[in-house]
């Protein structure tokens, strides 16, 4: 169905950060604009998401020049669920970040900049066209460069540092994949370059560029062994920030691995076996490096790497249990991530600390905001019937049924040492007594705040608290659209068919 | 031709690489700048090059006929340059900002103040 909707939500992000802009100095106006706009973007996605539930597959040509010669923009399941998640987090971000930046700091043009990233953000799940998608991925790093290094202290510039210069060289190999596969097919259209792919004889070639792909979105994604990055930078910035980088940006990155080796590099033996060895050491290697952290923030970093893997370990296995097993995973861990860096703020606030030894007490002292970040946190470990139990359970099914034990065990690992890390942050942070460190310089703690305020704090986190509870118990549904994207994943023809319907 | 190009395209990596690696904050972005030039230079190889058909219509056809060159690549790389060009302008300042706000012009020297904490 040709259907120009599906440009709407880059419009409207688009709108947003250009008239935001114009209300430069008055943060009032732009935290409004912020939240109702992405309110806004929220039930375009819905409604987005609804039609092609009930319509199948949308398209649109740009200039109305047919594939494979104009620029495609596609949103099939996977895309409009994945904007549905973004402006679920998108939207409580908005609301934490208007609560949570101080004037100085939203004068350093946030919310604008912000609207850029969920417009590349949302760009990159509707693109069909390869090289639309690395100008979307483009259009995200130059805005999250932009945030990263907003009002720059001299850690975060040195975090921002190895975060610039190591997306830099991703965005190179990623252009230089597509290079090759220009040169192979003499196409970008991704549904053209699947028809194409099949003929090319040279079978060694396409395996190249197949890893050059993998690695190029993989120094994104943040897998073994390209994830360094990740944890040197995702604890500097504001926790507005870090909660919408931890949430979505690596899971931008995940989203294209399975649309590039679902539709056209089909893994073989080989690239099977890179991508699951590559999924298992994420898994242990995030999990290792989890357990050993001081900094409540770079914990949820390592914890971040930990988890993709569990992703990347569905794409490794590729049956479609397992997939539907990851792409549930997916939808779960941006939610969940993105609340965890909230939580992690609004713990700051509360104690004006990140360190892990002077936190403490919080049970004590904050017994309501103790009982609502429980929610995410037991969603994060995967207590049944809470939302992380169903993806894991789905991915080692699905490894049960090719007998890849060895992925199935780094699976249990990352889960377990989940569990002792987050059991660690409930000891450290909930349980232990307050050892009574003093408030930073010009800190106005959590206690004396207004009401409004305090919303501004609790509301997004109690908001994504919901969507994990949907997730847990509305789980039916869930899987039920899990399933449907696994499948169409597996068999991407019907994808084929309806963006080139002569051939 | 295609030789000459494809030697180029590789030692434009390899420099890019190589200074990538060094310690140097100025090397870096030098670095990035060769590395960003040679990936533009190998969309225009890979894209196929054909001398002397340029891809315009002529004023008595209505289509493209016989051999011409691909113009798809062009515009690819003219995207790429745009981007890659704002990309490192911003990494330009951002590393200015670096060595004005906190002295850093060796990159290992990061390193060490981290794990002094």
């Amino acid at each position: 169905m040709n259907d120009n909707l599906i440009l709407l939500p880059i419009i409207l992000q688009l709108a947003l950060a250009l008239v935001l802009l114009f209300f430069w100095s008055r943060t009032k106006w732009q935290r409004i604009g912020s939240i109702v706009g992405n309110a806004a973007f929220l039930l375009v996605s819905i409604v987005l998401f609804i039609k092609v539930q009930k319509e199948g597959i949308l398209y649109t040509q740009a200039g109305n020049w047919d594939a494979p010669y104009g620029i495609t923009f596609v949103a099939d399941l996977f895309s409009a669920s994945m904007l549905v998640i973004t402006a679920l987090s998108g939207l409580a971000v908005s609301i934490f970040a208007a609560g949570s930046m101080s004037r100085r700091r939203s004068l350093f043009v946030f919310f604008p900049i912000y609207h850029f990233l969920l417009m590349g953000i949302s760009g990159s799940f509707v693109a069909g066209d390869l090289f639309n998608l690395y100008v979307w991925f483009e259009l995200i790093i130059v805005a999250s460069f932009g945030l990263i290094t907003l009002g720059g202290g001299r850690r975060q510039l040195e975090g921002a540092l190895k975060y610039v210069t190591l997306n830099l060289i991703a965005s190179i190999l990623f252009l230089t994949g597509i290079a090759f596969l220009y040169g192979l097919t003499g196409t970008l259209n991704m549904a053209h370059i699947a028809q194409k792919i099949p003929q090319i004889e040279n079978e060694g070639l396409i395996t190249v560029t197949a890893l050059m792909f993998f690695i190029g979105l993989g120094i994104k994604t943040a897998v073994f062994p390209m994830y360094f990055w990740l944890p040197a930078s995702y604890h500097t910035p504001l926790s507005a920030i870090s909660a919408i980088f931890g949430g979505l940006l690596t899971k931008v990155g995940v989203y294209a691995l399975f649309r590039v080796f679902s539709l056209f590099f089909l893994p073989d033996s080989f690239t099977a076996t890179v991508i699951t060895a590559v999924a298992a050491l994420t898994l242990i290697m995030g999990a290792m490096g989890a357990l050993i952290q001081k900094d409540v923030r770079k914990l949820f970093s390592w914890l971040i790497v930990c988890h993709i893997g569990f992703m990347i370990a569905g794409l490794g296995i590729y049956s479609s249990v397992a997939l539907a097993g990851a792409i549930f995973y997916l939808f779960h861990d941006i939610i969940v991530k993105t609340n965890l860096f909230m939580i992690s703020g609004l713990v700051h606030k509360l104690t004006g600390t990140f360190k892990l030894k002077k936190l403490g007490g919080l049970y004590t002292q904050y017994p309501k905001i103790t009982f609502l970040i429980a929610i995410p946190l037991f969603s994060l470990v995967g207590i049944p019937p809470l939302s992380g139990f169903w993806p894991k359970l789905l991915l080692i099914q699905g490894g049960l049924e090719v007998q890849e034990y060895l992925i199935i065990g780094a699976i249990v690992l990352g889960s377990f040492v989940t569990l002792a890390t987050i059991a660690k942050f409930w000891l450290e942070v909930i349980w232990k007594e307050y050892p009574g460190s003093d408030y930073p310089k010009h800190f106005i703690p959590f206690s004396e705040l207004n009401w409004t305020q305090k919303a501004y704090y609790t509301l997004p986190i109690a908001i994504l608290a919901l969507v994990s509870l949907y997730f847990a118990f509305g789980v039916e549904f869930v899987v039920n659209i899990v399933n449907q994207i696994a499948y169409d994943l597996m068999n991407p023809e019907q994808y084929i068919r309806v963006i080139l319907p002569d051939q | 031709m295609e030789v000459i190009l494809a030697i180029i395209v590789g030692f434009m990596y390899a420099a890019g690489i190589y200074l990538i690696l060094r310690r140097s904050l100025v090397k870096l972005i030098i670095g990035l700048i060769i590395l960003g030039n040679g990936v533009n230079l190998l969309l225009f190889l890979l894209g196929g090059i054909t001398k002397g058909h340029p891809p315009v219509i002529g004023e008595s056809e209505t289509f493209l006929a016989g051999v011409y060159a691909d113009p798809l690549p062009q515009a690819l790389i003219l995207t790429a340059i745009i981007i890659i060009f704002g990309l490192q302008s911003f990494a330009m300042i951002f590393l200015q900002q670096e060595y004005v706000q906190g002295g850093v012009e060796d990159l290992d020297s990061i390193k060490e103040e981290e794990e002094e904490k």
